[in-house]
């Protein structure tokens, strides 16, 4: 029995930046065989803007890319050109799974919607994921990441309350889109699988975000109350907040909850008076007085190095856990004893460290291999899935197909 | 009870969900996709139907607003693990269930008796998926991670707020667990998918941690590549190899809004000469503005006093317009300027409104809510709330007639026992 999961699935990606380079480079590390199509006049945005292997400004190093392509095969194509849709037609009828993330309106227009497709393919499954879906007064308006973590609302609940709203991680959205966008492809495969049916899934990436938000809507609906920005509090623990440590920039994150872990953390403290203090006896209490705590708590880590901290409170059975940087993370011993990141030389350019998969399966593990040069897969594409003979292949070149 | 979801994608399909706050999602989204998901809870009801928020502010198992967000689409027992009997009886149950769903602190299943192997004697096809913040194995897979813990060991804690000012978690609503969920629910799927064709199941793992580092942009590959940490700076763009700093959250006249000025080729193509002409025709350009060179305007190359007199002039437009009159002018003219939504800004969104997104679902007698229906739009199955989130074993009867031929008497004989 083959041990790659998704083996034998044939994807096609019409995709750029993040959300969806990242939704296919999760079934190729399942096994499925991916075959993204670029252009080499108008290269991808993360092939642009780098940081760049060996500092050396060149698509195939910039690391944005490398991040989000893992195990791909890259192919160019000039979708204008005329005899590209020949090509386009031969990979299609040999897909199984196309996903597109441009704005609604762009395949149909070069000829590629869902109704081309099927035509081509019957069973085919096209996820298209745009920012509006591909329906109502906002279909087709071009937009990216940054206007969508927007329009998702989580900046509005992410920062202190006295605090503009702060961009999560930059632009969260195109990283929390890929995991509904797999789920989706990996179900309507199965489903397939059984019944034969392909399908169309119109995959709105605000509306993908917001079962996420869910709480915070029903709380407006039922109780009139806008949960609005807390910082790093909780409503259901004390003390619970980022605490600076001994050291430049250093910062430890402890949750407090159950009236056990306040007490051991009062004995970690060795401030054991401080458990049987009214003004934090109870959880109430605590939550009432929880500035004044989190002065108290901090005055303690501040002379402490951050990874001390953790290791004392976890020890003492507290969640506690240290903010860690780009450096912290190369060092994680748990991460290295997941063999989460995982180096791979990319030839003549240097070693570039990719992330794995959150998701591991035990019998059906899954692989990372490197990021694939623009247009890298052009010959192998023509003559393995294409089919076309040598001859055709070099008219083609000649003609500038591949640009 | 009989399961019409036929024509849906995992419709043939049963979890059983004993999961936390850690795990709720995963099974949630099986469940939009049709699977009939069985929330096993402990007698009196899972742990998490206490986190805030309340209805109406009423602390109460049925009344977490938390817990009903994320529990649609299953249905509920109760059953208790710590008896030999409740054991036996979730054993049965994994006889007629394809996916089991948990996230109990590591090693708790093997002290049941029920971990990854004992349920594979059971049923061989069965996948079991577990939620941990760190992991089943390995140095740290036994420390406590609460969302916040699992947000700064991810790596993304350190990456949001401010320069001045402590960093922030991304929202309070523990997105952490839920991005663990989601991770969760796309590996069962590829487990499903391979199982389907090789006839076994198998162990999926989830750790917190992966799920946020995988969230992180590239903070440990930027690290990697030059050496040097990606300090926060998260409503700004940190232009690369310079000190420039593009803002991305504005203030309007009524909240506020993200839009980033691309310099170069991308910016003089795009937003920025409809964005001028925007503010000039309502006479807050000058010369100056009007004449900028957007293609040849190179972030990195420009100083920061020209940063910020180009940033004043954007600044000084979209505080005098509110976030409708911006978004209204933005999706006119192609501008992608993006208003910080609001959850009462996203309840009103008309493009949610023209795409019937909303599915009304009673929280209490006589109070209808609109509810998210989906998180993707199949046009053959069907993706979409089934049913509200269940009441504290509001499905014990129909759940172990229909599975273990249970009669209403003995069932009240397994309450007397408090094994149900």
């Amino acid at each position: 029995m083959n041990s790659k999961a998704l083996a034998g699935v044939h994807v096609v990606g019409f995709e750029l930046a993040q959300a969806g380079p990242m939704t296919t480079s999760f079934l190729a590390a399942y096994g499925a065989e991916v075959i993204r199509i670029e252009s080499q006049k108008h290269l991808d945005w993360h092939r642009q803007i780098g940081p760049f292997l060996g500092d050396v400004n060149n698509p195939d190093r910039s690391c944005c890319f490398l991040h989000a392509n893992p195990g791909k095969m890259s192919m160019t194509l000039n979708l204008k050109h005329e005899h590209a849709m020949k090509v386009i037609r031969r990979i299609i009828s040999w897909a199984d799974v196309v996903v597109d993330t441009f704005a609604g309106g762009v395949m149909e227009r070069l000829g590629l919607g869902y109704n081309d497709m099927v035509k081509i393919k019957p069973a085919i499954i096209m996820l298209s994921s745009d920012t509006y879906g591909h329906s109502g007064p906002f279909a087709g308006t071009p937009s990216y990441g940054v206007p969508l973590t927007a329009l998702s609302g989580l900046p509005h609940i992410t920062g202190a309350p006295d605090q503009m709203p702060q961009f999560p991680g930059f632009a969260i959205t195109d990283f929390i889109i890929p995991r509904t966008n797999v789920l989706a492809i990996v179900s309507a495969l199965d489903y397939r699988r059984k019944t034969g049916k392909g399908q169309y899934i119109d995959a709105s990436q605000f509306e993908c975000t917001i079962p996420l938000l869910t709480p915070v809507i029903l709380e407006l609906e039922a109780n009139g109350v806008d949960a609005g920005r807390i910082g790093n509090h909780s409503r259901y623990g004390a003390p619970h907040n980022v605490y600076r440590c001994r050291g430049e920039d250093r910062w430890c994150a402890i949750s407090v909850f159950t009236d056990q872990e306040w007490w051991s953390l009062c004995e970690v403290m060795s401030n054991p008076a401080l458990a049987s203090e009214p003004r934090f006896a109870t959880l109430s209490h605590r939550l009432e007085n929880q500035d004044e705590l989190d002065r108290i708590v901090e005055a303690w880590t501040m002379t402490h190095p951050a990874e001390e901290v953790m290791e004392t409170l976890q020890n003492a059975g507290i969640a506690c856990g240290v903010l860690q940087t780009g450096r912290d993370l190369a060092g994680d011993p748990q991460l290295k004893y997941d063999n989460f990141y995982r180096e791979i030389d990319h030839p003549g350019a240097g070693v570039f460290s990719y992330s794995g998969m959150a998701a591991n399966l035990s019998r059906t593990p899954y692989e990372i291999t490197r990021a694939p040069n623009l247009g890298e897969h052009n010959e192998f594409v023509c003559r393995n899935v294409v089919g076309l003979s040598d001859e055709e292949f070099v008219e083609l070149l000649g003609q500038e197909a591949f640009e | 009870m009989v399961w019409e979801r036929g024509g849906a994608m995992l419709g043939s399909y049963r979890v059983l969900d004993l999961t936390d706050d850690q795990g709720l999602y995963c099974g949630q989204l099986l469940g939009y996709l049709g699977a009939d998901v069985i929330k096993v809870e402990h007698p009196g009801g899972d742990k998490s139907r206490l986190i805030p928020p309340f209805l109406h502010g009423v602390l109460g198992v049925d009344n977490s607003l938390y817990w009903r967000s994320f529990n649609t689409n299953k249905r509920g027992i109760t059953l208790n693990l710590d008896t030999a009997q409740g054991r036996n009886i979730f054993r049965e149950l994994v006889r007629k269930a394809d996916i089991v769903v948990e996230s109990f602190p590591p090693g708790y299943m093997a002290q049941l008796g029920l971990d990854y192997n004992a349920l594979n004697e059971v049923n061989g096809k069965v996948i079991l998926t577990s939620i941990s913040p760190f992991g089943q194995t390995g140095p740290h897979s036994k420390w406590k991670g609460s969302d916040l813990v699992c947000w700064a060991m991810g790596g993304l804690l350190a990456q949001t707020g401010d320069p001045d000012r402590p960093p922030v978690r991304i929202s309070h609503i523990n997105f952490a667990y839920q991005m663990a969920g989601a991770d969760a629910a796309w590996g069962t799927a590829v487990a499903l998918y391979w199982r389907g064709i090789s006839g076994r199941g198998q162990h999926v793992t989830v750790s917190i941690q992966q799920s946020i580092a995988k969230t992180n942009f590239m903070a440990h590959e930027v690290f990697e590549t030059t050496g040097k940490e990606q300090k926060r700076a998260s409503s700004f763009y940190r232009v690369e190899r310079s000190e420039v700093m593009l803002r991305s959250v504005w203030e309007a006249k009524d909240g506020y809004v993200a839009f980033l000025i691309f310099g170069g080729q991308w910016g003089a193509t795009h937003d920025n000469p409809r964005l001028v002409e925007w503010i000039n025709e309502e006479g807050m350009a000058d010369d100056y503005l009007r004449g900028i060179d957007w293609a040849k305007l190179s972030w990195r190359r420009t100083p920061l006093d020209e940063v910020a007199k180009i940033h004043g002039y954007v600044e000084r437009f979209f505080k005098s317009k509110t976030k409708a009159e911006l978004l209204e002018g933005a999706i006119k003219r192609r501008i992608a300027i993006q208003p910080v939504n609001t959850p009462s800004d996203i309840l009103e969104h008309p493009q949610l409104q023209a795409r019937d997104y909303w599915q009304e679902m009673a929280l209490a007698d006589a109070m209808l809510v609109k509810f998210p229906s989906r998180f993707c739009l199949p046009s053959y199955s069907l993706c979409r709330q089934w049913m509200p989130a269940p009441r504290v074993g509001e499905h014990n009867a129909e759940v172990y007639e229909e599975l273990l031929g249970i009669s209403p008497e003995k069932l009240n004989r397994l309450k007397e026992a408090s094994i149900i």
